[in-house]
């Protein structure tokens, strides 16, 4: 496949700021939502499923790209499901060995970054255009900043919630809990608050030449 | 785990276990298609659909792979099981409905990475249950899923009609109307056991 629009193939440091920042997948992009509010009870578990969702989205993209000449058009995504389904399995049981109790807190929501619309989303609009090293430094980036928005929504239910920070507590004993915050409802609101902070920053900012950020993450949140 | 009656797993899964508003799967089709009640309704029927067939199709595979001591392949093949199931679906629509054809547009194709579909297949895997206790969990979970799209719906087009702040509009307004929907499914904590 080669498409006419695509100029310049090779890895550069822009492309893999971009997936931390600009086009961050969760704030801008709203892609893999479910391990980002499922799980995000506290940094720790955030840590764990953005570094597992960051391994299988370098590995799958690399080897997405690696095959893309190979793989007929017709059967691409069925290809795709698969590759990430083999390096999810794989990372199903290395967390298993490195940590048991990591394993029990994620439980299926590891297995389920099969069905993390991020990884496919990268497979098809990036891997399938770009040689092995750039997609594989696209997906390092995107896979970073995937771990960096779980990290900003953990971060701030596990203070809100338990009032503790990766396990120290941070305020005297008399804190009272937010209980609600390590509840499936406190997921929403943080991700709404921090969605509203974003917009609020973008609004201020009045950049007029970047009209386009709200509908295509829009479109593309799948 | 493996005791709960069929009545208490279907009461679980469609309020106080609600898929989407406790166990956050199917986030995407449900900030995605929930702009107007007229999608979200047939996508919820149409994922129910393919949640019923993943769940019975991942009951069958295990009673292959777990005697053959295969677990690892367990997930690649949920997840092709599930593809098919979704094309199926998709040929369907497309012959007997093409306008909802239409409307549904890539959010159809997209119920093959929907968590639900795979979540159902998983959880019940990991619960344990047995035939009827599994479908039982796939039709219930399939109507929770069904309700809290038509909730979100119905209440974004009410929305749509007030004065909303421009910063709040879009993905943030719908994340806090489910944060409330969310809120309000956990006080059925307690019904059914």
């Amino acid at each position: 496949m080669s498409f006419p629009g695509v100029q310049d193939t090779r890895p550069n440091w822009d492309e893999f700021m971009e997936g931390i920042w600009q086009r961050n997948p969760v704030f801008v992009m709203v892609l893999g939502m479910c391990p980002t509010l499922a799980v995000t009870v506290s940094a720790i578990n955030s840590i764990s499923m953005g570094l597992a969702t960051t391994f299988v989205l370098a590995a799958s993209c690399w080897l997405v790209s690696l095959m893309r000449k190979m793989i007929p058009k017709e059967v691409r995504i069925a290809t795709y499901i698969v590759i990430i389904a083999t390096f999810v399995t794989v990372t199903d049981y290395a967390i298993q060995a490195i940590s048991l109790e990591m394993y029990e807190a994620l439980g299926a929501y590891i297995q389920l970054i099969v069905a993390n619309c991020l990884v496919l989303g990268r497979a098809e609009a990036h891997a399938a255009r770009f040689p092995p090293m750039a997609a594989l430094f696209n997906a390092t980036g995107m896979g970073l900043g995937f771990t960096l928005g779980l990290v900003m929504i953990g971060g701030v239910r596990e203070i809100l919630g338990s009032g503790t920070l990766l396990g120290v507590p941070l305020f005297g004993a008399d804190f009272q809990p937010w209980v609600v915050m390590v509840l499936p409802p406190g997921g929403f609101f943080v991700m709404g608050a921090w969605l509203l902070l974003f917009a609020i920053y973008r609004a201020r900012k009045q950049r007029p030449d970047k009209p386009g950020i709200k509908p295509d993450a829009v479109k593309q949140a799948s | 785990m493996a005791q709960e009656s069929l009545g208490q797993i279907l009461v679980t899964t469609i309020l106080s276990g609600n898929f989407v508003l406790a166990m956050f799967l199917g986030m995407c089709p449900f900030l995605g298609v929930t702009h107007s009640l007229a999608v979200a309704f047939p996508l919820g029927l149409a994922t129910t659909f393919v949640i019923a067939i993943a769940s019975l199709s991942a009951y069958l595979l295990n009673m292959v792979l777990t005697p053959l001591h295969l677990e690892f392949l367990r997930l690649i093949c949920y997840i092709v099981v599930i593809a098919a199931a979704v094309q199926l679906v998709e040929m369907f629509v497309k012959k007997h409905s093409p306008s909802l054809f239409r409307a549904l547009g890539i959010y159809l194709p997209l119920i093959t990475t929907n968590c639900a579909v795979l979540g159902v297949a998983l959880f019940q895997t990991a619960r344990e249950y047995d035939f009827m206790q599994s479908m039982t969990f796939a039709i219930g979970g399939g109507a929770g899923f069904t309700l809290a799209m038509v909730l979100l719906a119905s209440v974004r087009e009410r929305i749509q009609l007030s004065d909303v702040p421009g910063v709040l509009q879009g993905t943030a307004m719908s994340l806090m109307l489910a944060g409330i929907l969310s809120l309000g499914f956990m006080g059925f904590a307690g019904v059914g056991g």
